[in-house]
């Protein structure tokens, strides 16, 4: 176990193991996007309420719950590297940083954008609207504290500090429609023994929520190599990786 | 198709949400591919500045 774990966390191994995923992974992510899509704007009766306007759900829905998947996985690499100083979790860690921003504000915009029709108002500043805004400031301050410490790896782990303060944050998010009264909606798909959502609803939903976390890890792992190949700039794997691809580049 | 487009009334909420989500997600996945090219790209940099043999 430890040997197996040994061989992936080694930035060698890792940077030609992941050489195929990313691209698998986009692949996958344009199959199911293609398939959700169809299904979300076209097969998915409109809601007996909200008429054609809740198909706006099957992009704030997934990014909202990536927000949070991607921050969770952060405090994971960030507790991973602070715990047994893993270069490849650091690296995690930074490379997730942007995306989980991304996926933070497009939750927030194109919540507001629905809010604006079914609410009569783009923003409130309720509890899930403001933790959630909370989550994109902390989003930006992990990755300006990473860019002001010049130290690539005192800088990963100051990053990883605040991310696991951060965390605090997180069941705030989740519980928020529940503890505050809000306009927020509450719960509609995580209540396994009964959803309230039809069936032809849920299933593009569903799938564009797994498109979403291929898209995470696709984007995640191109940035990851970059970094593996930062990192490891002064070994000689890298100097014989960039060696050969300056012979290709000039013949 | 116009009714499809229309989305009953709420076209420009439903299809401003989509275009601003394919722009971000697009803009992502160009930076992340441009990410290890750009370290590529400086490591070559600067293996040929001070070590010719890598080119050899």
């Amino acid at each position: 176990m430890f040997a197996f774990l040994h061989k992936y966390a080694s930035l060698m191994h890792f940077y030609r193991l992941s050489a195929r995923w990313s691209g698998w992974l986009a692949l996958a992510t344009a199959l199911l996007m293609a398939y959700g899509l169809y299904g979300g704007l076209v097969t998915a009766p409109a809601d007996y309420q909200q008429g054609d306007s809740f198909r706006i759900i099957y992009i704030h829905v997934p990014s909202a719950w990536m927000s949070l998947f991607v921050y969770m996985c952060m405090a994971g690499a960030g507790a991973i590297a602070l715990v047994w100083k893993i270069k490849l979790a650091e690296i995690w860690l930074r490379a997730s940083a942007p995306l989980g921003a991304s996926f933070t504000f497009l939750a927030l915009v194109t919540g507001s954008i629905w809010g604006k029709p079914m609410w009569g108002t783009w923003w409130v500043w309720d509890a899930r609207l403001t933790s959630e805004l909370i989550l994109l400031f902390l989003y930006l301050g992990i990755m300006a504290l990473d860019n002001a410490i010049e130290d690539r790896r005192t800088g990963a782990r100051a990053a990883a500090v605040l991310t696991l303060i951060g965390v605090v944050n997180i069941p705030i998010i989740h519980y928020s429609v529940e503890w505050w009264s809000t306009l927020h909606q509450g719960p509609t798909v995580s209540k396994l023994d009964r959803p309230s959502i039809h069936i032809d609803m849920l299933i593009p939903l569903l799938v564009m929520a797994f498109a979403f976390t291929t898209f995470y890890f696709a984007a995640a792992l191109a940035r990851v190599r970059g970094g593996i190949l930062a990192y490891d700039r002064n070994t000689n794997w890298v100097r014989d990786l960039v060696g050969r691809g300056t012979v290709r580049g000039h013949g | 198709m116009a009714e499809f487009l229309a989305m009953g009334g709420y076209g420009a909420y439903v299809w401003s949400s989509y275009t601003i989500a394919a722009l971000v997600l697009g803009v992502n996945a160009v930076l992340a591919r441009r990410a290890e090219r750009a370290v590529l790209h400086a490591l070559a940099h600067d293996l040929n500045g001070d070590d010719d043999d890598a080119t050899a």
